[in-house]
């Protein structure tokens, strides 16, 4: 029988896993949710856009264009399914649907490659009109040439916070202020890992240096407090000091974000084993280190099983093809295996040294007011959860949202999983590891009412 | 109070009309529906459990944030869907197609 290979996610992970399938002469099929390949990173404008790469991509254009023109020149040698979202698996195959038509995929072999989404703490106001995910202030910009405000504030942690608010000035719209919950102190602590990648910290240092330079307030150390604003609109945000003095910015809109959270349920619902990664504070499925997972047969690849970025995105797509052409016996050289993996280590450095840099706050959950929601799907609250935790004598997460439904929205905890968990743990004073995570059900997003089967 | 979203660039492109909640809009094609509400009010729906306003929040299509509905029922992602001439929006679920 013919293999029957499938990629899911055109990122830049899907992208190179999928080129080296064809470069060993086999024709996968790609599934991406998008209408447009590209993923986060290099996510591309609707076609009817004039922008040049260099203005969307900044120092990252020519690896962006290469990554979209190498995705052309694959087209007629893939099986190509854009706006194709996977939300399931059976016993035949994959589930997929695009628009209200259910197809099922059959595979001898799969690639994952879904990538990742905002890490985030939820905070009192963050369901007002105006509070986006960081990731959505850039994909306004970068995908719709809007921004989500005229003064906006970013508020959380991680390199996408200066890389972000440097987007919006340079787009015209000056930031109020980008405020950060990792003190100088930390990152410091962070700094010797990331010097495994000088280029990539000086143009970190760039940014804040510009946006300084331009009169933004750059403040590290900060604890959030509150969004504040009306059912229209955002006002402003609370916040206290590295000094613990109550500060109030104000702004018209915020962006939030502390680092990112990989997009694992595909791998949960193919029953691949989980483990807890201390380093990122989250679980992902368990991978060897070219990709193969507990399951034989399915392989992972990109920030959607370990947060190392882009280029390592790249590089790990490529590697997780080579293990599933080895492990078909289809002869791979030795020296590319080891060249990417030479590559992945230097970058997996890099990353840990980031994690370091920019921790997940998660002492910020324990303090959350009882009434701030959590889950922005059915409006849970921490005090909702905490009830859980104790009143209800929920150990585990699942059992807290079955009881009290953290997690049980549309989005499936894909927003307030992390943070959920971290109230729980919390409150039964365990650390986080202890309460599990929450499990993967089909659908993995909302299916339409009217679904079709394919023929 | 002005729209939520700035335009920034790219305010070339045709102009697109669709009609939410029964008034007349004013969109560009390419935009996103997500787009289209926000760059002309401040929300796209109202959450179902406390009727607040709701204008998404992900843009990726992870949070689920910004369903809207077609005049006949049909649920569209807000922030993954184009818009296109003529689109009936409304911004609350159309109780009798749902029973
Ligand atoms: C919003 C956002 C913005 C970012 N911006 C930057 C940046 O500016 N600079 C930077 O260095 N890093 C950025 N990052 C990190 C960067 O995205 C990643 O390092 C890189 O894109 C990872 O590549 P990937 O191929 O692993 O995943 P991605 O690029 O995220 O690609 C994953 C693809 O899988 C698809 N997919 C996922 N699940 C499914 C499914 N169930 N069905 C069908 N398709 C699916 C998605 O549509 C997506 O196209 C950003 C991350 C996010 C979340």
């Amino acid at each position: 029988m013919a293999e029957s290979l499938i990629v899911v996610g055109a990122g830049p992970a899907g992208t190179r896993a999928a080129e080296r399938l064809v470069q060993a002469g086999l024709r996968p099929v790609v599934i991406d949710e998008n209408e447009r390949q590209g993923g986060q990173i290099y996510r591309r404008q609707p076609e009817n856009f004039n922008r040049p790469p260099e203005k969307l991509y900044g120092t990252e254009a020519a690896r962006a264009r290469a990554l979209h023109a190498d995705f052309e020149a694959l087209r007629p040698h893939i099986d190509y399914r854009p706006g194709t979202t996977v939300w399931g698996v059976a016993e035949e195959g994959l589930l997929a649907v695009r628009g209200s038509t259910v197809t099922t995929l059959p595979f001898s072999a799969i690639i994952i490659a879904s990538g990742a989404t905002d890490r985030i703490m939820p905070l009192p106001g963050w369901t007002i009109p105006g509070v986006y995910s960081l990731g959505a202030s850039q994909i306004a910009l970068k995908a719709q040439a809007c921004t989500i405000g005229g003064a906006p504030v970013f508020m959380g942690t991680g390199p996408l916070l200066y890389l972000v608010a440097w987007q919006y000035m340079r787009a015209g719209v000056k930031p109020a202020a980008v405020l950060d919950t990792s003190s100088l102190a930390t990152r410091l602590r962070g700094l010797r890992g990331m010097m495994s990648r000088a280029r990539v910290v000086a143009n970190g240092v760039h940014y804040m240096a510009d946006l300084a330079r331009a009169g933004v307030p750059l403040h590290a150390g900060i604890t959030p407090l509150r969004v504040e604003g009306r059912e229209d609109g955002v006002t402003g945000v609370a916040w206290q000091d590295a000094r613990g003095r109550l500060r109030r910015t104000a702004c018209d809109a915020v962006g939030t974000g502390y680092g990112l959270r990989a997009e694992t349920q595909l791998a949960d619902l193919l029953k691949c084993m989980f483990a807890f990664d201390p380093r990122f504070t989250q679980w992902r499925p368990q991978v060897d280190p070219d990709g193969r997972t507990s399951q034989p047969d399915v392989y992972l690849a990109g920030d959607g099983v370990l947060l190392r970025g882009a280029d390592a995105a790249e590089a790990a797509g490529r590697l997780a093809a080579c293990a599933l052409l080895q492990d078909r016996r289809i002869a791979v050289a030795p020296d590319e295996i080891v060249g990417l993996r030479k590559s992945l280590s230097t970058l997996d450095r890099f990353a840990g040294g980031l994690a370091k840099a920019f921790p997940w706050p998660a002492h910020l959950a324990a303090a959350l007011p009882d009434d701030t929601v959590v889950c922005r799907c059915e409006n849970v609250t921490a005090g909702d959860i905490r009830h859980a935790a104790t009143a209800l004598d929920s150990p585990e997460i699942n059992r807290a949202k079955a009881l009290m439904r953290p997690g049980m929205g549309r989005c499936q905890g894909r927003m307030c999983g992390l943070a959920a968990a971290e109230v729980l743990a919390a409150a039964r004073g365990v650390p986080v590891d202890k309460v599990g995570r929450i499990r993967s059900a089909a659908p993995l997003k909302p299916l339409p009412l009217d679904c079709r089967i394919a023929p | 109070m002005p729209a939520l979203f700035r335009r920034v660039d790219e305010t070339g492109r045709r102009p697109v009309r669709l009609i939410v909640d029964g008034h007349e809009i004013d969109a560009l094609e390419g935009d996103t529906l997500l787009t289209a509400l926000l760059t002309n009010g401040h929300r796209l729906r109202r959450n179902e459990f406390d009727g607040k306003p709701r204008a998404g929040f992900c843009l990726m299509g992870a949070c689920q944030d910004c369903w809207l509905w077609t005049e006949t029922g049909e649920e569209l992602r807000a922030c993954s869907t184009e818009v296109r001439d003529d689109m009936r929006i409304v911004t609350q679920e159309v109780p009798w197609l749902n029973p």
